[in-house]
């Protein structure tokens, strides 16, 4: 089962519309709806309810006078860190000041959403303007302050270094300078966030369901916020429409505000967020602005690497600096440079929050340096893969240490990568060579194309832990639980292929729960492309630790030693004699000694039914056992196992209108062995897919009173079928040492480079660089006027990209073939 | 003008349409979007709502057999009319008993077509329809036809190949997808 | 995103639902197809007190060939037009611009009347129906009137049509013998917005040119028509420089810049695709001349 394309658990119940999603549950729930500050920063001067309150259908309206407890105090921050020297979080409901248009300011519950949203509208608030601070720019200059805690605007500022950088870069025989752009865009699920409580007043506890990445993460803060024992709140994520990263933040102020209501009203309480409550109230990312320096060789070897940056965290930060720690690590790739610093300021503006996004902090890292390299190339008349190759860690530098911290507090050291046959199959794959007389014959025609290229590395499998849990049934169902959650990643199918193939069972029997804190209750969550390797890892753990005991027990019934027996398809049997065998059914009635036997098969347990001679003086139970076939087990990471993976691209752009077509897109992944290669391939092409989205069409814009222009999909474009290309797959498959599967990370594999590549691509296309992403056709043709007017320096190598001609060709050419 | 119910919170007013087939009668407020009624009224929620202003296609359901978009109709307008959602998309085959997976249901399983499915019954019902019209569609139209509706997990590279697989097992199955 | 509550009136005749328009239509919209509109009452852009949903009123979802033209009941849907293959023989322009708006199942629901009397400057078909020196068919309960383009559209998302009356329907106006037509946008995505569009009728009589004019979508805050005659009869089709047609269209066309697009760009798009259409309309029209030779006697009407 390990390393098949079997077929998903999920799709059967998915495909017939037999999906459990947050708003599928509680029906009979009361509803919320949110009253959002409309302004980026403002004081509350007062909150007049009164139109609203008699509206028939509405049973509550709060607003922060009415929170107790902890539920009035700030929400946590998640991850503090010692450079993080200006943290701030919000509250559940503002506060005396509204740091972003989207905050929540008061919170109706009805009988039905549409009444809710009826009695928001009648809810006046009186603001009073306060100045605005929108993009980096004004941040940095710091005019205005977001927060008066926070001088300058700095939430944190953070340097790392490896080796003396200034001096690598003067004593180097080359040296460039590069000033970057990276635009805010956003995971943007298909389902939005959504939170559902029964609050249970006979047990006086909570069941709380929430579209989340991390159920125990939310359980735990639910229950420190509501003053409640951990043991009265459980959270369950139920099937979630997607998360990419938006859904790992918590709590969220309505995962507090819901089950506080249910609470207080004793009844059922739902809210589900609309996708306008989406853009302007839960998180973006992926705004940075970059200077590079770079000194290298004839080669193209980098000497010395220096990188500073400007992260826009938007108004609050209880993710902390995360995102831009990623950015910096990661920045470095496949390659060794001699010596690198990297320093951030993570910046405040009166805009949404900032937090993971698929990538991460990733994509703007591989931005920085996937350019730095394309512009190393272009400097020395290089080919750009001849320059990378020349700065790759080879395999037998691995494991190789960048003497660097990562985003898990531990060291960034690569265990395994074979950077250079990723790059061979890559240049393989795309025609790397023969590009030259493509480009020739296409100029020909009057057309303009180009090649583009990135590379990534990217930490996956992060700790602390996850768990595994698993229990045999005595009808011979085998129960496995994980307590991290799933958006579509098909862990039910894919820790299920784990244990049918540890335990010798068929896949039909094997049940996956995930994200449920009644059955699982230590984890961490699913976000930076770890289930598969901590999961899986634990869930192999507890498979071996069921195993071990089942053939211990069916050893004894059957008087063979347990090393003689294997199990195939749920039966136990002695090797070389199959009819010498017994159930893994039977074996699980026999693991719990009972007095009362439920069915008939249970029979088999009960304390008369013994057959053959019995050791009186042995309890039913030994010391040390437990009664059950259960196993469970924990994976805890020393560090980090690294993935890397290379993207090619054919992209043509049209000479009259700049209109941009991805003619091919090219992927090379390695994320060790793979325990679904469908499910990984289904992954990367996600990944890649928001990565154009990313690159040429997505982009969050705010305007300078910090009014999100976009806040729709008619006007924040993500991609349809049409906008993403045919994306062709190869993979490579070096094992990761770390963990006894041998598996890495791939769930963000695809986004991460692609923004690089695009640039890359049309640069070449072009011949003129291309430093700010994502662009669109008039940004284009804009940056082709400005370097007609000799604004824009050349690409050295630029004349032989640029074609001459008045042809005109549509956005709908139609695709030569590879 | 259909009749006004009752005024309790909002008028209701009383609707009767068949859904999958079976006929449904409930008083619903004027307002009630299709997509909220088929959801939260008649419980069949395998219709996804992701956006409510006509971009994402989660909610596209059959109307008199014809995909259109559920967020965009009022339950209401909906009255007399044969609403056909994902639900409904099983159908007996070879005078079985209970309803298999229709073509494109199975070729969305076969092909992975599907991730987090939220998307997936949009695209279901879309693709359904488009195949009785188009019973043997190029790579080049199976993208077009599924480019109205917007799936942020898969890339769409497998829904392709699902739309062009359905088509094979519909012709294997000798009947309609 | 959920609506504010309205009265829903449900008329079975045109004349129930201009009697419900009289005494409502002061707080009150027509309900056709609502790709449009309901989009705007869910993000409550717009919360009027009654709708009057016309989609049972009887008799308005006719497609009518007639030899000025193609003449379309306020029901029609865009997908019904798009397909009906009569108005495509009778006048191909139809079709060449419904295929751009929105997706296919916008189209299964959205109404083509409905669709011009939105008045969106980045609507298709008020530019087909500026291009066709169409007509819009108005009623209210004080009498009916017929509106041409060129008077039914006063600004941007603005019509003339008064609060108590409605479009029952609408007429595009059949092109001369020899005319060929095309249409082209340029869009950010599949489906999306057209950032500029361009509807040309260039008429080919004796292989040079007779006519030529064009319309634009989503360049001009209301659809009208730009003509080029002047500027391209006598020459053949495969002698002209369009360019100079390019010109005069960038010069006529007024966009605005927005987040998707500035208006320089804007304009450069009209520039291209002017000169595109054209050229397609005109081969279009020495196309169809070619195979209609003995016909277009017979088919000749007047509608330039």
């Amino acid at each position: 089962m390990f390393g098949a394309p079997v077929q998903r658990r999920e799709d059967p119940r998915l495909v017939s519309g037999n999906g459990r999603y947050l708003d599928d549950l509680g029906q009979d729930a009361l509803a919320a709806a949110f009253v959002r500050s409309p302004y980026a920063h403002a004081r509350i001067l007062d909150i007049d309810v009164t139109d609203a309150i008699d509206i028939p259908g509405v049973i509550a309206i709060y607003t922060h006078e009415d929170l107790d407890g902890k539920t009035a105090e700030r929400l946590p921050l998640l991850i503090p860190h010692p450079d993080l020297t200006n943290p701030m979080t919000g509250y559940c409901l503002s506060r005396e000041v509204v740091k972003h248009v989207g905050e929540a300011v008061a919170m109706v519950v009805a009988t039905d959403r549409y009444v809710a949203e009826d009695a928001c509208e009648r809810i006046k608030v009186d603001y009073e303007q306060l100045p605005v601070v929108v993009g980096l720019e004004k941040s940095r200059a710091a005019e205005v302050l977001v927060h008066a805690e926070a001088p300058g605007n700095i939430a944190a500022h953070m340097v790392q270094e490896v080796g003396d950088t200034a001096a690598a870069i003067a004593a180097a025989p080359h040296r460039l300078t590069l000033s970057l752009q990276i635009e805010r865009s956003a995971s943007m699920p298909m389902e939005g966030r959504g939170v559902y409580a029964r609050w249970d007043s006979d047990e006086q506890s909570i069941r709380l369901y929430s579209s989340t990445q991390t159920s125990t993460g939310v359980r735990a803060a639910v229950a420190a916020k509501l003053g409640m024992p951990l043991a009265k709140v459980e959270c369950i994520a139920p099937d979630v429409g997607g998360g990419f990263g938006v859904k790992i933040v918590h709590p969220w102020p309505e995962e507090v505000l819901i089950p506080w209501a249910a609470r207080r009203l004793d009844a059922e309480v739902k809210w589900v967020e609309d996708r306008r409550e989406h853009f302007i109230s839960s998180a973006h990312e992926r705004a940075q602005l970059q200077d590079i320096e770079v000194g290298f060789d004839d080669a193209g070897r980098v000497l010395g690497l220096s990188v500073k940056f400007w992260h826009d965290n938007g108004a609050y930060t209880p993710y902390g600096i995360i995102v831009p720690i990623i950015t910096s690590t990661q920045l470095l790739g496949p390659y060794k440079p001699g010596a690198y610093r990297v320093e951030f300021f993570s910046m405040y503006t009166n805009t949404v929050m900032v937090t993971p996004y698929r990538g991460a902090g990733r994509p703007q890292g591989v931005f920085a340096m996937e350019r730095t390299m394309d512009a190393i190339a272009d400097y020395l008349g290089l080919d750009r893969t001849d320059v990378r190759s020349a700065n790759f860690i080879q395999v037998e530098d691995m494991p190789y240490d960048h003497g660097l911290l990562f985003q898990d507090g531990r060291p960034l050291m690569y265990d395994s990568g074979d950077f250079p046959a990723s790059l061979a199959k890559l240049k393989e794959l795309v025609g790397w060579d023969d590009f030259a007389a493509y480009r020739t014959q296409a100029v020909a025609e009057g057309r303009r194309v180009g090649l583009g290229i990135g590379c990534y590395v990217e930490g996956t499998g992060v700790g602390p832990y996850e768990g595994g849990h698993i229990q045999i049934e005595t009808s011979g169902r085998v129960n496995v639980s994980t307590g991290l959650t799933s958006q579509g990643q098909g862990h039910q199918t894919v820790f299920a292929q784990i244990v049918a193939d540890e335990l010798g069972v068929p896949i039909e029997d094997v049940f996956v729960t995930t994200g449920d804190t009644r059955r699982f209750g230590y984890a961490v969550g699913t976000f930076a492309s770890r289930a598969a390797v901590i999961s899986g890892n634990a869930i192999a753990l507890a498979a071996r630790s069921v195993r071990e005991k089942a053939l211990r027990i069916a050893g004894e019934a059957l008087e063979v030693d347990p090393g003689d027996l294997e199990i195939i398809d749920g039966i136990v049997r002695v090797k070389g004699d199959p009819e010498s065998s017994i159930a893994l059914a039977t074996v699980a009635v026999m693991s719990n000694p009972l007095r009362y036997a439920f069915d008939e098969s249970a029979q088999a347990a009960t304390q008369f039914a013994h057959t053959g001679a019995m050791d009186y003086s042995k309890p039913p139970v030994a010391d040390g056992e437990e009664p059950g076939l259960e196993g469970k087990g924990y994976y805890s990471p020393t560090r980090a196992t690294f993935a890397n993976g290379m993207h090619a691209a054919i992209v043509e752009t049209d000479p009259q209108t700049a209109e941009i077509k991805i003619l091919r897109y090219c992927v090379i992944h390695d994320c060790g062995r793979m325990i679904n290669p469908m499910i990984v391939e289904g992954q990367v092409h996600g990944g890649v897919a928001q990565g154009v989205g990313g690159a040429l069409y997505e982009r969050m814009v705010y305007d300078d009173a910090g009014q999100l222009l976009n806040a729709s999909f008619m006007d924040f474009l993500m991609p349809y079928a049409s906008e993403v290309p045919h994306i062709e797959t190869d993979h490579l498959e070096t094992p990761s040492p770390l963990n006894s599967l041998g598996i890495k990370g791939a769930g963000e594999a695809g986004t991460i480079p692609v923004s690089a590549v695009i640039a890359s691509a049309i640069e070449d296309a072009e011949g003129f660089p291309i430093t700010s992403m994502p662009i669109s056709p008039d940004e284009l043709w804009n940056l082709r006027r400005q370097h007609a007017d000799g604004l824009i320096p050349d690409l050295r190598r630029g004349s032989r990209t640029m074609a001459t001609t008045t042809r005109a060709t549509t956005n709908a050419t139609t695709t030569p073939n590879a | 003008m259909s009749e006004i119910l009752r005024t309790d919170v909002e008028p209701l007013v009383e609707i009767t349409m068949r859904v999958n087939g079976v006929k449904h009668t409930a008083g619903v407020p004027t307002r009630r979007l299709l997509s909220d009624f088929l959801r939260h009224e008649l419980r069949l929620t395998g219709t996804h709502v992701g956006c409510e202003h006509g971009v994402c296609g989660a909610c596209t359901v059959l109307f008199d057999g014809a995909p259109m978009r559920s967020c965009l109709m009022f339950a209401v307008t909906a009255q007399d009319h044969e609403i056909t959602t994902v639900e409904g998309l099983a159908q007996p085959v070879n005078g079985a008993e209970t309803p298999t997976m229709s073509p494109v249901q199975q070729a969305f399983i076969e092909c992975h077509g599907l991730q987090c499915g939220f998307c997936t019954p949009g695209f279901l019902t879309t693709i359904t329809a488009y195949l009785k019209e188009n019973p043997d569609p190029t790579e080049t139209e199976a993208r077009e036809a599924i480019s109205g509706n917007l799936c942020r997990c898969t890339g769409y590279q497998n829904i392709v190949k699902s739309v062009l697989r359905a088509a094979e097992i519909a012709n294997e199955r000798g009947d309609s997808a | 995103m959920k609506p504010s509550t309205f009265v829903h009136h449900a008329p079975r005749s045109v004349d129930e639902a201009l009697a419900a328009l009289a005494e409502f239509g002061h707080d009150g919209k027509v309900l056709a197809g609502g790709q449009s509109l309901i989009p705007i009452l869910n993000m409550r852009l717009a919360s009027p007190g009654h709708l009057v949903d016309i989609n049972r009123v009887a008799g308005l979802d006719m497609v009518e060939i007639t030899p000025d033209g193609v003449h379309i009941g306020a029901l029609v849907r865009h997908a019904q037009l798009e397909r009906h293959d009569g108005a495509f023989a009778h006048l191909p322009l139809l079709r060449q611009a419904l295929v751009n708006v929105a997706h296919p199942v916008i189209r299964n629901r959205g109404t083509t009347v409905g669709s011009i009397a939105h008045a969106d400057p980045s609507g298709e078909m008020p530019a087909v129906l500026a291009l066709t020196s169409g007509y819009v068919d108005v009623a209210s309960s004080r009498g009916t009137r017929t509106v041409a383009a060129k008077d039914f559209f006063l600004g941007p998302l603005e019509s003339c049509l008064a609060e108590d009356e409605m479009a029952t329907g609408a007429s595009f106006g059949r092109f001369p013998a020899g005319t060929g037509t095309a249409f082209a946008e340029s869009t950010r995505r599949h489906g999306d917005y057209a950032l500029a569009g361009v509807a040309a009728a260039v008429t080919v009589i004796d292989g040079v040119i007779t006519a030529a004019r064009a319309s634009f979508v989503s360049v001009t805050p209301t659809p009208d028509v730009l003509d080029l005659s002047d500027l391209l009869a006598g020459i053949a089709p495969q002698d002209c420089d369009w360019a100079k047609a390019s010109d005069m269209a960038i010069a006529h066309v007024d966009p605005d810049t927005d987040i998707h697009a500035s208006a320089d760009y804007r304009r450069m798009l009209v520039g291209v695709l002017v000169a595109r259409v054209l050229a397609e309309a005109a081969s279009n029209a020495t196309a169809s001349a070619a195979t209609n030779a003995t016909a277009s006697a017979a088919t000749d009407a007047t509608g330039a």
